[in-house]
């Protein structure tokens, strides 16, 4: 007795989403409700924070430049059924190559150096996702845990490294030499004084590019068909000659690539030297990010854009409203998390069940379910 | 290296052991029944947060343990409820329950206590006292036995005994019970449980649980025992190593101990040998030893050093029929 239909599919790409987004939201908002602020002042708040002047919106699209590359992270693992965990471990490691790269360059021009740093960044990257994929792939060790070891050891390695290797024996704090103005990815308030201090930069082209480069790859080359076939099927693709172990790394190091690209925008055009923890969790709101955009390019830029508004809202938040701190969208976000990724289920059924009364025929299929479970 | 110091270590590991062993055996319960759990880390930051913030307040280290019980058992719950019922990913679940806490905690600490996510200090009523066993001063003096009495086995906090005490408690739970027969049925073939007449549901809501009241106690230890009070994060990815213990110890209670241990006897070996030279390899870099676990258990999943092969049915929620 399977009287379920599937969903509609604007509904469970769109409808879906946007009800238990919203269920988010309210749950934060009675958070907030909870210690005793106004809710719809604080939303005001985060809205004008993001996108009301130039130098909001500058950082909401900063913010959202890395949450498009980690989002893309892990829409493109889950394609080919892989959940990457890892992104910020991938992200944080990618960080060795751009700065390497950087400071060896600094004396010439940023379009050498950029190109340069971003090969360099993707490679170290994915070679960080590279591994896990390969010890799924051969070793059968499940994707998931390793790439959380991957995290904690890239965190070792960081400290290590940021300490002991980059450091110039001239500076106390933890962090590398700095790049020469000449070899910085420009900011884009160079072109645009709209954008005023914000440290929004030519990343966000890269961000773009990834964007439209994932669609082609996922729905307009063999590779992303084998990829879609592989995550919704592993048996069926292996009968189909695909080699699912190739499958497997290659993906991740796309994957790893992709979060490495979080670097650029960080290392290269906001810090312009290696500092500790720049990834800050980018990763795992790239998690948040792929869920809520359906692993889909063009809901990856607007749940990207969302909780870059979230984050840049947020700090505009704590100024205005002492009561609320910057942890609140940590809070936000973990609940975006729980309803669209881990509770997805909780309104699926009565969805369904509502559309099937929105149609003739399945009004009567809906019927038919009734009366034959009151009769039996 | 001297007697005193070898027993300065092992006296630390034990310490720096404890809150692993707890989360590690809560993750058996649940990874046995058939549930992924990579919130363990959540769900001790929430117990830490609850036991601290309620023994601040009323001064009760009792009260406090209650406290971080139930919300870790909350956080079970709804984690049970994601997983389990609405059939939702595991892991997501996990993953959000651990961001969850890592945002809540801090941001009601801040919010109540006004200091920057802590809580207040806690003072005697309101933390575990190390207890010393009988007898324990007095044969002090006896040669190499009596300082390991006095100082290796005497003068823990009471959830360091709790915690070792679990051990051979789970192994007869899992092992002679009934109960332990089913948990373990239902992590690898739930299909064969449900025939049998025994509800799957019911069954992994109560291994969660179990989990939930071990992260309690796990939580407790970091803030009203080993710690006097809560700190921002102060977890500090130890549900993780206990994850990795778990995958170390192949899902074995008795392995699960001795992992934890050595993982324990790692961090206390990494805090003492902090710019202490090697007569060999130099001054070993702190962040080689601290990755060790990770790196460990990442070989051992290679298959390099024996293979961790995990509950097969865990990971998937139980559909009955389609």
């Amino acid at each position: 007795m399977s009287a379920r239909r599937p969903l509609p599919r604007w509904a469970d790409v769109a409808l879906l989403p946007a009800i238990n987004l919203l269920l988010a939201f309210l749950v934060s908002g009675l958070v907030v409700l909870m210690i005793g602020e106004n809710p719809l002042h604080a939303l005001q708040v985060i809205f004008y924070g993001a996108f009301g002047y130039g130098d909001g919106f500058g950082y909401t699209l900063y913010y959202a430049t890395n949450f498009i590359f980690t989002g893309l992270a892990v829409a493109v693992a889950a394609h080919a059924g892989l959940f990457n965990i890892g992104g910020d471990g991938q992200a944080y490691v990618a960080g060795l190559g751009a700065i390497v790269v950087a400071l060896a360059l600094d004396q010439t021009h940023w379009l050498l150096v950029m190109p340069l740093a971003v090969l360099a960044a993707a490679a170290v990257g994915g070679f960080w996702a590279f591994v896990p994929g390969w010890l799924q792939a051969k070793r059968g060790s499940h994707v998931v845990i390793t790439t959380i070891m991957f995290n904690f050891i890239a965190a070792a390695l960081m400290v290590y490294m940021v300490n002991r290797v980059l450091k110039p024996a001239t500076t106390m704090a933890p962090e590398s030499e700095t790049i020469e103005v000449g070899g910085r990815v420009p900011q884009l308030r160079e072109f645009f004084s709209f954008f005023g201090y914000s440290p929004v930069n030519l990343s966000i082209v890269i961000a773009v590019i990834a964007l439209i480069g994932v669609y082609i790859l996922v729905w307009h080359t063999k590779f992303g068909y084998a990829m879609r076939v592989l995550g919704a099927n592993p048996t069926a693709s292996r009968y189909a000659g695909i080699s699912n172990s190739k499958m497997i790394m290659i993906t991740m190091t796309i994957s790893g690539a992709l979060a490495g690209m979080v670097a650029i925008n960080e290392v290269m055009g906001v810090q312009n030297r290696l500092v500790l923890d720049y990834v800050a969790g980018a990763g795992f709101v790239g998690i948040a990010v792929a869920l809520m955009g359906r692993n889909h390019p063009v809901g990856i830029a607007l749940a990207a854009m969302l909780f870059g508004a979230l984050y840049q809202g947020g700090q505009e938040l704590q100024f205005v409203i002492p009561g609320i701190t910057r942890e609140m969208i940590v809070v936000i976000q973990a609940l975006v998390i729980l309803f669209t990724g881990a509770m997805e289920g909780l309104f699926r059924p009565a969805l369904e069940r509502t559309f099937m009364l929105l149609t003739p025929e399945q009004k009567a299929d809906a019927v038919a379910v009734s009366t034959a479970k009151t009769e039996s | 290296m001297d007697f005193a110091v070898l027993l300065s270590i092992l006296d630390a590991t034990l310490r720096l052991s404890t809150p692993l062993l707890l989360a590690c055996l809560a993750g058996l319960y649940s990874e046995r029944a058939g549930v992924f759990d990579i919130g363990l880390e959540g769900k001790m930051l929430f117990a830490a947060f609850g036991a601290a913030a309620v023994a601040a307040i009323t001064g009760s280290m009792w009260l406090g343990l209650l406290a971080g019980i139930s919300v870790s058992l909350a956080t079970a719950l709804l984690q049970g409820v994601a997983a389990i019922s609405l059939k939702g990913n595991q892991l997501i679940a996990g993953v959000g329950i651990n961001m969850l806490a890592a945002g809540l905690t801090t941001f009601l600490g801040q919010t109540w206590f006004h200091q920057g996510g802590r809580t207040p200090p806690l003072g005697d009523g309101g933390r575990f006292p190390q207890i010393t066993l009988p007898f324990a001063n007095e044969l002090a003096g006896v040669p190499i036995l009596g300082p390991i009495y006095a100082e290796l086995i005497s003068g823990h906090y009471l959830l360091v005994y709790i915690a070792f005490l679990a051990v051979p408690i789970t192994a007869y739970v899992l092992y002679r019970t009934r109960f332990g027969l089913r948990l373990r049925a239902v992590g690898e073939n739930p299909k064969a449980v449900d025939t049998a007449g025994i509800s799957v549901i019911k069954l992994r809501y109560q291994a969660v649980l179990i989990t939930g009241l071990l992260c309690g106690f796990a939580g407790a230890y970091f803030s009203i025992a080993q710690g006097s009070g809560f700190g921002n994060n102060m977890t500090a990815g130890k549900g993780f190593i206990a994850l990795a213990a778990l995958i170390f110890a192949k899902w074995k209670p008795v392995p699960a101990m001795f992992t934890c241990l050595l993982f324990g006897f790692l961090d206390a070996l990494q805090i003492r040998l902090q710019n202490f030279e090697l007569p060999v390899i130099g001054v070993v870099p702190v962040q080689a030893i601290q990755a060790l676990p990770y790196v460990l258990t990442v070989i051992l999943l290679a298959g390099f050093i024996g293979k961790a092969v995990g509950p097969k049915a865990g990971g998937v929620a139980y559909t009955k029929e389609r």
